[in-house]
């Protein structure tokens, strides 16, 4: 069983530009906080619109026509990236004390979900860098065309809280393995494991400039990074609501092009048919799973009507059950939540559950004074207009509904302007195919939730996002495809 | 690829030869490195043959015995295909491994095998005859290449979603084929067999190797890596023998579902007519060639030279794509074969462990003598030797880097494969003429034009019936990009994307469904 690095020392709290570690311009730097005891961690340097300035002009270097970037190998790009996953693993255990003392996720998770993760990205991506394949094309007239699948440039990306270094290697991954080079803000809550990742990417060989990782605020750093001039593309993990500003920004600047993986408000459909345990305890981990701070959260859960006591009766039992305590300690099942802004929010929803009439199974409020951690919570008889029902809570709270007709469900659970995933529970063959083909959402599982892998695509319908990560999908979206087309005399099939 | 493998491994060196070493950068290496395994390795382990019987494998710088190395034949074809039928089983670990867990495996024998570069450069040139610098910094180089390329492409062999008419779920699964037998060459032995395992392990099959009886040590050591690195037991088994015996059982076994040969057409004859004579397993096949190298004179002249004698004497001459029909453009004849005449002549014949040689010697004294035949019919028949024309050393089978003149298409050195170090110049006038001439040949392997016009590169390249066409530029390689025989060079193509296809059974699955919705 692998354990937290005790004494663990913040190594890396500067500005990550060049290959080379910076302090601010502006002098300022941001306190890191660790949510479990609110302990300040350290303080990392505050990036702000100069920062970025300086960051994009290094970018733009390392991706000038003719850098060792541009001239290198695709196969030696992903040389690099794989080389960057066997230094993840060498520093697998100080990454994920550093990411349970940041985010406050349980430490165990942090070594076997989230840096497992990360190292299999890392790899996949390493994998698919010298595959990256255009084409020729039979076009009319004495032409010989064909594409080239070209980087887009300097990439802006921007990412959470939730997945702190897993996220950083969902984005750095794809984009540098087709060739761009990458400005990367950290979340103001989270900034330290991506900053042991540049010292990592200085060490596999990247070049100078191709990675640059600039922790800050939203509203300074990153609206610099949406709105630049400079930067070709944005991508984007977090709220719906700052989706709506990147978006904005983006039109409002140079057109960059722009991907967004946004909230959700995921329904999980239980059929009478299913394996109840399983589902009750898919149902569970689906919610709850890092105290319930997942865009993917099965928040709505749809139970059908005949099994329905029985489900609400057997969630609540397990949401009981579950161990609140120090993330850095084995047997613990929920940390604290990330900080108290989150920790308002969800007290507020679950408020709302209580007022607007959900019956409170269990939990229903902060576990102990003065901390951010909150009680398991499972509301159930919730019907669909309330706040609890609609609003993404992004926190340990539960809730649970009755549905009769399959039609009925399928149209419940598609009434919402999300649409990232959901879950089908059925032994029917039939029910799966049709339940799955009818949901807009971007990920549908059945008999399973959170089910994820590298190689699969991930992302949302509607307000949910725009675009794919992950498998080959997310190749497109850091490619631009350029057609050559060059007059010959004869042309032959 | 070689040559550019060559210029970044390697300090940059004014001129462009090729084969001029700077003797810093490759470490010097034994002569007698220590042959750890000479048995047959079936299941992970290793075996003698049921017969007890055993072959001698040749150093051909010396003519020497190296060792002896356990020969297999029908019985032992058997039991390896019994273990890999074993390992393909339905919820065997193999079937059921993650493919990204395939492609770890992969990953880890490419890591296994670059630590261990210096010691398989020269457990293949002591078997092989290729200068040990060459082995160090281009042979196993690109093995690793290849092993990696494919280990990155095993979880992302994607099946499709398919909308076809009517009230169905229609997919499709990339499947393996099954148990895979895999009949492999002297001229490369460690790159042929990375060739061979790096699409049919990705892909998730497992494998029956026949390796050659010239050159079976570099491969059985890659075995006891492939042991080490943890791939099951049955997965991969490797079997030293003859042709005729190991290689034709293979070839005919009832319960192999596929071969795949590299080596002469006229040995891809007998594994075509053998599959369909058994179960009508799935053949590839990666023959011979007769390759055109076509120069143009508006060419950059000293590169043409360059690279058109790199094309030909390359490997001691021993490359199914060798450039062995080099058609010049009447008006820069002269000055083409003075210079390339001079390069012959300069190039460095002699000790393959002496940093310094360019040529070692052939691999047998098969071919030694196979080669020398075509160059006495050479003279016979009137072509005109411009240098070499003979052995080079008193033992060993090293042969002069030798040029023939004015060669007439008819003439047997301008039709037939000679896989040695035997250069043929021939003269043409116009395009349309040399691009008749390159074609008509039975064999379609590789070819090549130098030239400055766009225009002119692109009517020869779409012109020419060949797998693979070099433009300013010969051998050049990469694990990326496919390569294969139209006609008698053989049929599939491998490496690339295009290399998973011949390794792959696709299976349509249909599910009727309610109602289908787009």
């Amino acid at each position: 069983m692998p354990m937290p690095v005790p004494d663990l020392e913040v190594q890396y709290t500067k500005i990550f530009i060049d290959n080379e570690w910076h302090e601010s311009c502006s002098g300022r730097k941001m306190p890191v906080h660790n949510p479990a005891t609110g302990d300040l961690l350290c303080e990392v340097e505050e990036a702000d619109t100069e920062d970025v300035d300086k960051a994009v002009q290094s970018a733009r270097a390392a991706f000038q026509l003719g850098s060792p970037w541009r001239c290198m190998d695709a196969s030696d790009r992903g040389l690099l990236l794989n080389r960057l996953a066997d230094l993840v693993e060498r520093d697998r255990l100080r990454l994920a004390t550093l990411e349970a003392l940041d985010s406050g996720k349980i430490f165990l998770m942090a070594y076997f979900v989230d840096l497992m993760a990360t190292v299999k990205t890392l790899r996949y991506y390493g994998g698919w860098a010298d595959k990256i394949q255009g084409k020729t094309i039979p076009v009319d007239g004495e032409y010989f065309t064909y594409t080239r699948h070209e980087p887009i440039g300097v990439c802006g990306q921007i990412i959470p809280w939730n997945f702190p270094v897993m996220m950083f290697a969902w984005k750095i991954a794809p984009a540098l393995c087709c060739g761009n080079t990458v400005i990367i803000k950290p979340a103001e809550q989270t900034p330290l494991t991506a900053l042991h990742m540049a010292c990592l990417i200085k060490e596999a060989g990247f070049p100078p400039g191709v990675v640059n990782v600039l922790p800050g605020y939203g509203p300074t750093a990153g609206s610099a990074i949406a709105h630049h001039m400079d930067i070709d593309k944005i991508a984007f993990t977090g709220s719906t609501a700052v989706g709506k500003l990147i978006q904005k920004a983006a039109g409002d600047s140079n057109l960059k092009r722009v991907t967004l993986e946004l909230g959700g408000k995921n329904p999980n459909i239980v059929f009478a048919d299913c394996d109840l345990e399983y589902a009750v305890e898919q149902a569970h981990s689906g919610l709850f799973f890092n105290q319930g701070q997942c865009c993917l959260a099965g928040s709505r859960v749809f139970v059908e009507d005949s099994i329905y006591e029985e489900f609400v009766c057997r969630s609540a039992e397990k949401a009981r059950n579950k161990v609140l305590g120090n993330p850095l300690v084995p047997g613990v099942d929920q940390g604290p939540q990330i900080d108290q802004k989150q920790f308002d929010k969800i007290l507020e929803l679950i408020e709302s559950g209580k007022k607007e009439g959900a019956t409170l199974e269990c939990g229903g409020g902060p576990w102990d004074r003065n901390s951010l951690f909150i009680q398991p919570t499972v509301f159930s008889n919730v019907t669909d207009d309330m706040r609890i029902a609609k609003e993404e809570i992004f926190g340990p709270v539960q809730q649970i509904m009755r549905f009769r007709s399959v039609n009925e469900v399928i149209q419940r659970a598609n009434a919402t302007h999300y649409g990232l995933a959901a879950g089908v529970f059925t032994n029917d063959i039939d029910k799966a195919l049709t339940v799955s083909s009818a949901l807009q959402a971007g990920m549908v599982w059945v008999n399973c939730y959170n089910a994820m892998s590298t190689q699969c695509p991930f992302g949302g319908f509607k307000m949910s996002g725009n675009g794919r990560e992950l498998g080959e999908y997310a190749l497109q979206e850091y490619t631009e495809v350029k057609a050559v087309t060059i007059k010959i005399s004869q042309k032959n099939s | 690829m070689l040559r550019i493998v060559l210029s970044r491994t390697l300090p940059r060196i004014s001129g462009i030869s090729n084969c001029q070493y700077s003797a810093a950068a490759i470490p010097v290496p034994s002569a007698q490195p220590e042959v750890h395994y000479n048995k047959l390795f079936i299941n992970n382990e290793w075996q003698d043959a049921v017969s007890k019987r055993s072959f001698p494998t040749i150093n051909p710088a010396t003519g020497e015995v190296i060792c002896q190395v356990a020969e297999a034949d029908k019985a032992d074809v058997d039991k390896a295909v019994k273990a890999a039928r074993e390992a393909f089983r339905f919820g065997s670990p193999w079937r059921r491994m993650d493919a990204s867990d395939r492609g770890l495996l992969l990953s880890r024998l490419a890591d296994a095998i670059e630590r261990d570069t210096a010691y398989l450069a020269e457990l293949e040139t002591l078997d092989n005859g290729k200068p040990y610098a060459v082995s160090y910094s281009v042979d196993v180089p690109m093995v690793v290449k290849c092993l990696r390329y494919y280990a990155g492409w095993a979880d992302k062999w994607e099946g499709k979603t398919i909308p076809i008419d009517g009230d169905f779920f229609c997919y499709t699964r990339h499947e393996p084929i099954g148990v895979c037998g895999q009949i492999i060459p002297w001229n490369f032995p460690l790159l042929m067999q990375a060739w061979k395992l790096g699409p049919a392990l990705a892909t998730g099959n497992t494998v029956v190797m026949k390796v050659a009886e010239q050159t079976p040590l570099t491969a059985l050591y890659v075995a006891s890596l492939i042991k080490e690195v943890g791939f099951p037991p049955g997965v991969v088994n490797i079997l030293p023998g003859m042709g005729p015996s190991a290689g034709s059982a293979i070839a005919s076994h009832m319960d192999v579902d596929k071969v795949a040969f590299t080596g002469s057409t006229e040995v891809g004859h007998l594994i075509q007519q053998a599959s369909g004579s058994s179960n009508l397993k799935k053949v590839t096949l990666e023959l011979g060639g007769k390759s055109p190298n076509i120069i143009m004179s508006d060419a950059n002249m000293a590169e043409a030279v360059e690279q058109s004698h790199f094309a030909l004497f390359f490997n001691q001459g021993q490359c199914c794509c060798a450039g062995s029909r080099t058609y010049v453009q009447d008006t820069i004849y002269d000055e083409f074969m003075e210079r390339s005449v001079e390069r012959a002549k300069s190039r460095v014949v002699g000790d393959p462990f002496n940093l310094k040689t360019e040529q070692g010697p052939q691999v047998d004294e098969e071919q030694f003598k196979k080669i020398l035949g075509y160059i006495s019919s050479g003279k016979r028949e009137g072509a005109k030797l411009m240098c070499g024309g003979g052995v080079a050393a008193d033992r060993g089978y090293f042969i002069q880097p030798t040029i023939f003149g004015d060669v007439q298409d008819g003439m047997t050195i301008a039709r037939e494969e000679i896989f040695g170090p035997v250069m043929q110049i021939l003269k043409f006038k116009t395009l349309e003429e040399v691009v008749e001439r390159a074609n008509d040949t039975k064999y379609g392997l590789a070819a090549a034009v130098f030239t400055k016009d766009i225009d002119k590169a692109h009517y020869i390249s779409s012109g020419l019936r060949a797998g693979t066409v070099w433009i300013n530029c010969y051998d050049v390689f990469g694990a990326q990009a496919p390569f294969g025989g139209y006609k008698y060079s053989g049929n599939g193509r491998e490496l690339g994307e295009y290399g998973l296809d011949n390794y792959t059974e696709v299976k349509t699955v249909t599910i009727k469904v309610p109602q289908k919705n787009s």
